[in-house]
């Protein structure tokens, strides 16, 4: 485990996470839940945003059922190492159902950061891309500093998929930004959005 | 007891999915759903998907709900266990959630592992919000899936069918 390194990692989630939903187009958004989900309302709280409270391990996945019902719109997830490491049998699973619209970034801070910033398995080398990569999804790539970002920014937003970015972010506590959190509210405004009034039961 | 390739309750659940226009199909296999994946699979308009876990399932199909796809989670019985903390998302937000469940570990189980999911998964899924639907006899298997679907779909609300291994038959291992 290396409790350091990620102090000093030069891309900031925030700032991350506001460029890649500034030109997002009609995507459809899911946040992992804790700081992802505070990321992504930062850069704007939208009822095409699907921020998680819980369901720890479930971003992925959801995004994929919602990738499945909507092939014709972009999916974006955006979630933690945390998060992701619940559930990186989806990876798996993912790469199986091969949708061509899914995107899943990780913002990779090394750290459980809603608990007290405890190290994860990605402190210890564990390499997330790695695995997606094992795991079949064509497009895997770990990002690092502000350079290569750029360069995966309009892959992440346009390439066909599926396709894994994980991106190193700094370690730091940042002011909580949060979205609503009664689900059934939520999920109300995402339906009526992508699907009309008349969906809502 | 037939072999269950040759019984026909594997197509009436088949039938039900079809009215309920039933899209996303996740599971985990059991031999119990054997057919069924065989049909959903042929199917052209339904999308299978095999899962590495159950809870997986839950988030998939709370996905689908939420881009207007309507689903059903296929497992056996020791795969309810996995799906307890996933399936807050299911009601904290008001979704619903058709659920099959092959039993095992309850009725003549060879196995002794698994009988303690086998017999609580009633009460696992009922303390986490699920209605349960316990079937013990093949000729009400379709009205119960049909009832099932019908509470989940227009709820919207988690209901399960279990299936008894009365039904099924119990795995011997040729003992």
């Amino acid at each position: 485990m290396n409790p350091e390194r990620s102090k000093s990692y030069p891309l900031r989630r925030r700032a991350v996470v506001k460029e890649l939903l500034a030109k997002r187009g009609d995507a459809l958004v899911v946040a992992g839940l804790g700081a992802a989900a505070w990321d992504v309302t930062a850069a704007g709280d939208a009822p095409l945003n699907f921020p998680l409270w819980g369901a720890m391990g479930g971003a992925v996945p959801l995004g994929l059922g919602l990738a499945l019902a909507q092939p014709s719109r972009r999916v974006l997830v955006i979630t933690g190492d945390g998060e992701m490491l619940m559930g990186l049998g989806s990876l798996a699973t993912v790469a199986t159902q091969h949708p061509p619209n899914l995107a899943i970034v990780v913002l990779d801070n090394e750290r459980y950061g809603e608990t007290g910033m405890q190290l994860t398995h990605t402190a210890g080398g564990v390499d997330l891309a790695a695995i997606a990569s094992a795991s079949g999804i064509p497009i895997c790539n770990t990002v690092s500093d502000k350079k290569s970002f750029k360069s995966a920014l309009p892959q992440i937003q346009k390439e066909v998929g599926p396709l894994f970015f994980n991106i190193k972010v700094r370690a730091e506590n940042l002011p909580l930004v949060l979205p609503p959190k009664d689900g059934a509210y939520l999920k109300d405004r995402f339906r009526f959005a992508l699907l009309g009034a008349d969906t809502i039961t | 007891m037939a072999s269950l390739e040759s019984e026909t309750w594997p197509q009436d659940i088949y039938q039900v999915l079809v009215e309920n226009r039933v899209r996303q199909i996740a599971y985990i296999p059991d031999i119990g759903h054997a057919s069924l994946i065989k049909m959903c699979h042929k199917s052209d308009n339904m999308k299978t998907v095999v899962l590495t876990t159950e809870e997986e399932g839950v988030a998939l199909l709370a996905g689908a709900w939420l881009g207007g796809d309507r689903g059903v989670l296929l497992m056996q019985s020791s795969g309810v266990g996995n799906c307890i903390n996933m399936l807050s998302l299911t009601r904290v937000c008001r979704m619903p959630l058709l659920i099959l469940v092959t039993m095992r570990g309850e009725w003549g189980e060879f196995n002794p592992w698994q009988v303690p999911m086998g017999r609580n998964s009633n009460q696992v899924l009922t303390a986490a919000g699920v209605l349960t639907f316990v079937v013990n006899h093949k000729d009400r298997i379709k009205e119960t899936v049909k009832a099932a679907a019908r509470m989940a779909f227009e709820g919207p609300a988690a209901t399960a069918v279990l299936i008894s291994q009365r039904i099924l038959g119990a795995k011997t291992f040729g003992r």
